[in-house]
């Protein structure tokens, strides 16, 4: 089987280690991840913030080559990624005027059909139906599933249930083995963007979100954002300044999880590539009671 | 032939400024069928009225066109002038040159030439108006209310003491509502209890009030006057009449575990039991889905060979009552959102975040705790309990875009009561606006504030969440630069939305009314016909038609007394004639009138012929059921059925008069 993917900046580059885990846990269902030739960046906080149409060409030209492509779903792991493409397909279908000024600038069809899968819908549609098959280890140990923010909202395009306290993440813990655990902080903001501007007040978010991650007896945080990802993990030391703890739990992405119970290698999960040591989340791997 | 006289009016200068009426005058005058035609400063005053009535003597008129304001005015005032003249007031029409022509245009040859056309219109209907004679209805003087709570009990008594039959219908084992489970009232923190339960005593006690608690409404037909009402009395599985409401059944029912609603699930009442001990009336009743004896199959029966009196009846049926009332006064309150359907807030999970109704419960003296507020999870006293106004309110992604109006003021009274009983503790208000638009409200409120110390903070709360045994509340106060604030809470009380009773909507289609998105009841104008609904007769009271405190809610139960005192007054009423009349030698009998009548006012039949053999059917319209809506003209294939007053040939004379073409 054949699935578009539409890889965004960080997953080729701080978040490789997303893209490896998604691809190996794909392969291992038999699954194949196409991505969109020659795509082009999603626009991310800056053309949003800067030109509505250039927020919506962005992403929209990416959507025409996947169409051209012959693509009829894309899996964007990047939770920000999917939030521009969706937003941008979305009001491309709503408003005719706009879909026709924005192909005049592209010069290119847009059919809107094409079916946007975050990773969580991805894991949901294509990894549930044969997770029995290939989950053969239990990840031995509790969880904290984070959201963040672009992964629910907004309410308009995200078809998460239950926006203020999601459960889905913890749905595909539950099937690597894991405990997961009720916690406050699932839905917080990490502080995003302002990791590189205002270091302090990401440092201080995400430390309230670890904080309240560890208290309620979490061994591991599971993200799907590479941002959320790089704030939790990349943060520690400003993190450790402004609340003066040590807080040593490894942040997880839901693949590499999902991989350590499919039996695959570390390595190839990516999982020595974090700041943050991933060893205590490596090392609880049982064997799945048969 | 038509002798029309014509009558156009200045209306001081609101027409004369921008219409020649002069000119208008003298054309009109030339139209077929006019008689005679003049201008006026006022027609509707006195002098203006009497100018019509010696029209009509002296030049024998047989129709009159008042070209003036909007016949919402003073179509009325004409039409008697009309009638004092002599001829039929239905052969007067007013032509509205006022809304329609001179407040909307400038004043330019057009305008009165718009005018003039309008009036050319008229002219051209009251040439082919028919002579109408109001249709006069029968009335039943009994009157149905329908819930038993502050509103139906005040509508009730209102009714009963001008001397009508009352008939009350309450779904719950006793009547009381809503603020029999209330504390004390703001502003004046009085006990609820003591005021309403003797009010309560009188509905049952009074020789014109008839009650049936523990039943609902199961059908209406009928109309104005003449309404008449199915009424299901669910089984009791009590005899009443047996009954003498000694207890006793209630105190060895040995299935103690049902939450108890009155208490808003904060204790547990049995399976046979009274709501509460001033019940009204104070007989028991089976709850069958949780009694053992039903759900198990005649297991149990204690509560049969405890009781004396032999009232247990197991056996007991739903049965049915047909009665007959002139007017309905609809007083079936309102709901309340509960905490579950607040996400942020833990959806309903955190034991020690409850709702206002749970509040009210724990400071209430007859309540679980006995007025000592204690947390449901423990038991402990809190020493910091936060109040969360606009719960669900006034958020649109929530979909309540609405205000529920009481809850400003009985969050200040939360917090108060809190304060009274616990000096030390601290409370705390998060608010959006503080709306105390209410005699003695604005006070009350900073009483809470300044005399009882009570924290108010503008903002938000964004989540609620454990920790510890704490209840964390975090929130932002936006008089303070938007500063995040969290409290270490212990207990949390969120005045949760009001919405409108998950059964009103098909309340409201057995009743024929209109109700809004939200479901509340939707009234006849909302400003000149607040208490009325579109059908007429039936009336609101109270929080089913929108969010209410008490004060309000008795002020409309009253006015709606009056309205069904007032068509009590006589034993016949007048109605409008302009509803639809069948042709019923043309019509073919399809029938499809009969689909499309929104009232439901159009019936089958039959037509026989001289030896009473059935020939064809045809469609026959209720006039006391119509509204003279027009969709069955609209309908009716071959033109059998018309408006009157508004007629297929009317309507068409009108334009084909602005055609200039002769019909």
């Amino acid at each position: 089987m054949k699935i578009g993917y539409y890889p965004g900046c960080s997953l080729e580059g701080t978040s490789k280690e997303y893209s490896d885990s998604l691809f190996a846990v794909a392969e291992k269902c038999g699954i194949t991840l196409e991505a969109i030739n020659d795509w082009n960046c999603c626009g991310a906080s800056a053309a949003h913030s800067m030109n509505h149409d250039l927020a919506v060409a962005l992403p929209a030209r990416t959507l025409a080559l996947a169409e051209q492509q012959g693509l009829t779903e894309i899996v964007i792991p990047c939770a920000a990624c999917y939030s521009r493409l969706s937003q941008s397909q979305n009001e491309l279908n709503d408003n005719y005027v706009t879909k026709s000024r924005i192909e005049s600038y592209l010069d290119l069809k847009i059919s809107g059909t094409i079916k946007l899968l975050t990773v969580i819908d991805f894991l949901k549609k294509y990894i549930y139906p044969v997770a029995d098959q290939h989950v053969v280890n239990k990840l031995n140990q509790k969880t904290a599933c984070y959201y963040g923010c672009m992964l629910v909202r907004p309410k308009e395009i995200t078809v998460i249930e239950r926006t203020e306290d999601p459960l889905e993440m913890e749905d595909v813990m539950k099937i690597a083995g894991a405990t997961p655990v009720k916690w406050a902080y699932k839905t917080e903001c990490c502080g995003a963007g302002l990791s590189v501007s205002k270091t302090d007040i990401v440092a201080k978010l995400s430390g309230k979100i670890l904080e309240d991650a560890v208290s309620n007896g979490a061994e591991s945080i599971i993200v799907a954002c590479p941002m959320c990802h790089m704030n939790l993990d990349m943060r520690r030391p400003e993190i450790k300044k402004q609340i003066n703890k040590d807080i040593n739990i490894p942040v997880l992405f839901i693949t590499q999880a999902l991989g350590l119970s499919m039996g695959i290698a570390a390595d190839k999960l990516g999982l020595n590539k974090h700041f943050v040591d991933t060893d205590t989340a490596v090392k609880c791997i049982i064997k799945k009671e048969a | 032939m038509a002798r029309i006289g014509v009558f156009i009016c200045h209306c001081g200068e609101n027409i004369s400024a921008t219409v020649d009426v002069v000119k208008v005058a003298e054309v009109a005058s030339t139209f077929a069928g006019v008689a005679f035609s003049t201008e006026y400063k006022y027609m509707c005053s006195a002098p203006g009225q009497d100018k019509i009535v010696q029209a009509i003597k002296e030049h024998k008129l047989t129709g009159i066109v008042v070209a003036a304001c909007s016949p919402r005015m003073h179509e009325q005032t004409f039409r008697k002038a009309t009638a004092e003249g002599g001829i039929n007031p239905f052969l007067c029409e007013m032509a509205n040159i006022r809304e329609h022509c001179s407040w909307v245009h400038d004043r330019t040859d057009e305008t009165t030439d718009k005018a003039i056309d309008i009036v050319r219109t008229l002219v051209a209907k009251v040439r082919r108006n028919a002579p109408l004679f109001p249709i006069k209805v029968p009335v039943t003087k009994t009157a149905l209310v329908i819930g038993g709570g502050i509103g139906g009990i005040q509508a009730a008594l209102d009714i009963a003491n001008a001397g009508h039959k009352v008939i009350m219908v309450e779904k719950q084992p006793s009547i009381g509502g809503h603020m029999s489970q209330l504390s004390e009232t703001f502003p004046t923190l009085d006990c609820s209890q003591c005021i309403l339960t003797p009010r309560m005593v009188e509905v049952s006690q009074h020789p014109n009030i008839t009650l049936h608690t523990y039943a609902e409404v199961e059908s209406i037909s009928g109309f104005i006057g003449n309404f008449d009402v199915k009424i299901k009395m669910k089984a009791k599985s009590v005899d009443s009449s047996k009954c003498t409401g000694c207890g006793e059944c209630w105190q060895k029912c040995p299935n103690k575990k049902i939450p108890d609603e009155f208490n808003a699930g904060l204790s547990n009442r049995t399976a046979i039991y009274t709501p509460f001990p001033q019940a009204v009336p104070n007989k028991p009743v089976i709850d069958r889905v949780n009694c053992t004896w039903f759900t198990k199959g005649g297991k149990c029966g204690i509560c049969k060979k405890m009781c004396k009196a032999e009232a247990i009846d197991y056996e007991m049926q739903d049965s049915f009552i047909d009665i007959k009332v002139g007017a309905i006064v609809t007083a079936t309150g309102f709901d309340l959102k509960h905490t579950d359907f607040f996400p942020e807030y833990g959806y309903g999970e955190f034991k020690d975040v409850i709702d206002g109704m749970q509040f009210e419960r724990l400071a209430s003296a007859s309540g679980p705790t006995a007025g000592v507020i204690r947390r449901p999870s423990d038991g402990k006293i809190p020493e910091n309990i936060v109040f969360i106004a606009c719960a669900g309110s006034r958020d649109k992604a929530k979909g309540i875009e609405y205000c529920s109006k009481i809850c400003c003021m009985y969050t200040a009274k939360h917090a108060m009561l809190y304060k009274h009983k616990n000096h030390a503790g601290k409370a705390y208000v998060f608010y959006m606006d503080i709306r105390a638009g209410g005699k003695g409200y604005d006070e009350f409120v900073r009483r809470a504030i300044e005399e009882d110390e009570v924290q108010y903070i503008r903002g938000r709360v964004s989540r609620v969440y454990e920790k510890d045994g704490k209840l964390m509340v975090k929130g932002v106060d936006t008089l303070m630069n938007s500063t995040p604030v969290d409290i270490e809470a212990d207990m949390v009380v969120l005045a949760t939305a009001i919405v409108a009773n998950k059964d009103s909507e098909a309340l409201a289609q057995k009743l024929h009314i209109s109700y809004d998105k939200h479901h509340f009841f939707a009234e006849a104008h909302p400003k000149l016909k607040p208490v009325e609904t579109n059908t007429a007769g039936i009336m609101l009271a109270g929080a089913c038609q929108s969010a209410k405190d008490i004060p309000e809610t008795v002020s409309q139960a009253s006015a709606s007394a009056s309205k069904a005192i007032a068509l009590f007054s006589n034993s016949e009423m007048s109605r409008d004639p302009s509803v639809a009349s069948v042709n019923n030698t043309n019509c073919t009998g399809c029938l499809l009138c009969m689909e499309v009548c929104p009232y439901l006012a159009i019936d089958k039949e039959e037509i026989k012929d001289r030896s009473g053999n059935l020939m064809r059917y045809a469609a026959r319209v209720n006039s006391g059921l119509c509204q003279g809506c027009g969709t069955c003209v609209a309908m009716c294939r071959n033109k059998s059925i018309d408006l009157q007053g508004f007629s297929n040939e009317q309507m068409l004379g009108e334009v084909m008069s602005l055609l200039n073409k002769p019909f």
